[in-house]
């Protein structure tokens, strides 16, 4: 029994965390960005989105999804370290589509799903 | 705007310097960062700030906050920041009316259900901020007494974070504050006619009362010692509002005006036990220097009982602020002086068993002992106590008696007549206190009568004083001709003087 209420929870928070990203995709497609990947992963961990901006900076987006702010606001989650591990992916995928040198930032999303569905965003450019 | 900036105050002892708190809030990931040297207490306001927000019914920024407390170079400690840094961030997520904010001074301490706590040194830093243009100040209610005798400010003492913002957003306040500055007497129930005989030792303590001069009490336990040193502050004058500030600020920094009322003007007494250290003494501390025992009885007594059982070095280091009327300590985080005038009065037994006096016929010790007791009390200091007295067991003969002794309000109006003598004596003079009378005025302008100083010359000449025997015995002269009403000491003063400051050898 434990295993399986375990199971629903972890596949409900991927439901959720999925439904963040499209949202997200939605509204950086509106501003003109370019999606390029999505759930892009490797060893070390992985990137949600990575867009390239109208102004040619490639973005690399860490989406937050919440339906409740008990645990916090949904950035509070990125702590130094998980800062420095994003930093880390976006110079490896940067590296790995050999765009050396290229101007690049990192964002966070924050998504909060209320329970009638709606949602709101909160963006916040240039993270580190 | 996501920038703002309030005011608190730094103190370093009993000196404060203003301290501008500067919050930024800027985008990022939500982070918390206090720049300028904060200490644990400090670091932690954090936590205190944000769950006072948050339950106060305010919005915490999910956002990258900077709080700066300039001038950076100056370490800082404790939690009197708390309300500053709040204020500061709740006015960097929306304005407050800036022509309210301005020029304001933020105390205090929050809690976590946003209530505003008392803080140390709140007088001092009041002070520090008048002294650098502040004029109004806020401070949690439960520091009102003790801010309100900072005249020359607007007080402004409320209760709860919610309060202070919402007379920042609307100028209104719920509660209007009447604080009666009542000078109280606080002390009223020790009285020296408690204490039954004892004449020397009554006239030697209303002698050092009247001329600052410092006192040891020698006899036997349960004659009545500590009775009378603890009397001492009865029938000293009350103390002068500018003494009163200083007295009260030294307390407030030392956190131990849960005693004293703020607003007292009754001379402090403080007596540590003999076991204290050198630092309970003279002050100290590792991070945050704390006033010692000698500058919380600042403006007052010092009663040091059974001071032969003092550790050694103890007492001697008390010779520098004897002296000097300040005390500098010298730590790795700087160097800081506190004022500490104080009456030195100790007592002791005239030997270890106690038993050695009127025959000594109880006493158990042997004669080396008896001799190496008083000894612990080192030749310099006991130098600088004018008035040596030894205090008899009490006889059937003053015990039985049903009148009591003189009381302190009758003592302490002699002893306020024989200052404002002196006062006048020395009016435009660097000292107030017969004791304080520098050598080089003594020989000039204060000389005592001709026979008077005869007698002390001869007794020079027969190396039964030293030079500055002859100085402190001239001194004690002065206080008590002051007392008796002679305009100069003359000889009968000069034996009394001589008796009183000798007395103590036998």
């Amino acid at each position: 029994m434990p295993t399986e209420a375990k199971k629903t929870k972890k596949s409900n928070n991927r439901i959720t965390g999925a439904f963040g990203e499209e949202i997200i995709e939605n509204f950086l497609t509106k501003r003109g960005y370019e999606i390029l990947e999505k759930n892009w992963r490797i060893r070390e961990g992985e990137i949600d989105i990575v867009a390239l901006a109208p102004n040619g900076v490639f973005t690399f987006v860490e989406v937050k999804t919440r339906r409740t702010l008990a645990f916090g606001h949904p950035l509070e989650a990125i702590n130094n370290e998980k800062a420095h591990r994003l930093q880390r992916l976006a110079l490896a995928w940067l590296a790995t589509h050999k765009c050396f040198g290229c101007e690049y930032q990192i964002d966070g999303a924050a998504v909060l799903i209320a329970e009638d569905s709606t949602h709101t965003i909160e963006y916040r450019a240039n993270l580190l | 705007m996501s920038l703002a900036s309030t005011m608190a105050v730094s103190l370093q002892g009993i000196s404060g310097n203003i301290v501008t708190v500067e919050v930024d809030i800027a985008d990022g990931i939500p982070s918390y960062t206090l720049l300028g040297l904060p200490d644990t207490a400090l670091s932690e306001s954090k936590d205190r700030i944000r769950a006072s927000l948050v339950n106060c019914g305010e919005t915490w920024p999910h956002r990258k906050v900077t709080v700066s407390l300039s001038p950076a170079w100056l370490p800082k400690s404790g939690s009197s920041f708390d309300l500053a840094i709040c204020v500061a961030l709740v006015s960097a997520i929306s304005p407050l009316p800036a022509q309210r904010l301005e020029g304001l001074l933020f105390l205090g301490e929050l809690a976590l259900d946003g209530g505003l706590r008392s803080v140390r040194g709140v007088l001092p830093s009041l002070i520090a901020a008048y002294e650098s243009g502040v004029t109004t100040a806020v401070v949690p209610l439960a520091n009102a007494q003790e801010a309100a005798l900072m005249t020359g400010m607007e007080i402004i003492a409320l209760p709860h974070l919610r309060d202070v913002l919402h007379w920042l957003r609307t100028g209104e306040r719920n509660i209007a504050l009447e604080i009666d500055l009542q000078w109280q007497e606080n002390s009223a129930l020790l009285d020296f006619s408690d204490v039954a005989g004892q004449p020397q030792a009554r006239m030697a303590a209303e002698i050092a009362a009247t001329g600052g001069h410092h006192l040891l009490l020698i006899g036997p336990p349960g004659a009545g010692k500590t009775m009378i040193a603890e009397r001492i502050p009865t029938i000293m004058p009350a103390l002068r509002l500018s003494q009163a500030l200083e007295v009260t600020s030294v307390h407030s920094i030392a956190g131990s005006l849960t005693d004293r009322s703020p607003l007292s003007l009754v001379a402090p007494i403080v007596a540590p036990h003999h076991t204290a250290t050198r630092v309970a003494m003279v002050g100290g501390g590792a991070h945050a220097i704390k006033p010692g025992a000698c500058s919380l009885a600042h403006h007052g007594v010092l009663f040091i009982d059974e001071a032969p059982e003092c550790g050694n070095g103890v007492l001697d280091s008390l010779r520098q602020p004897l002296e000097s009327g300040t005390i500098t300590i010298a730590r790795n985080s700087g160097n800081l002086t506190l004022p500490a005038r104080f009456l030195l009065v100790l007592a002791a037994n005239p030997c270890p068993c106690g038993k050695f006096s009127g025959r000594g016929l109880a006493c158990t010790c042997t004669s080396i002992q008896v001799r190496r007791y008083l000894g612990k009390i080192s030749g310099p200091l006991l130098d600088r106590i004018d008035l040596r007295v030894h205090v008899d067991p009490v006889g059937r003969v003053d015990m039985a008696r049903s009148d009591l002794g003189e009381s302190s309000s009758a003592i302490r109006e002699r002893v306020i007549s024989a200052r404002e003598v002196a006062a006048v004596r020395f009016a435009g003079l660097a000292w107030q206190l017969n004791s304080q009378i520098p050598t080089r005025a003594l020989r000039t302008t204060f000389q005592l009568e001709k026979n008077a100083m005869n007698f002390l010359h001869d007794e020079l000449d027969k190396e039964r004083i030293t030079a500055r025997g002859l100085h402190k015995i001239s001194r004690v002269a002065w206080t008590l001709a002051d007392l008796s009403g002679h305009d100069r000491p003359n000889l009968c003063d000069v034996e009394q003087a001589y008796q009183l400051r000798e007395g103590g050898h036998r």
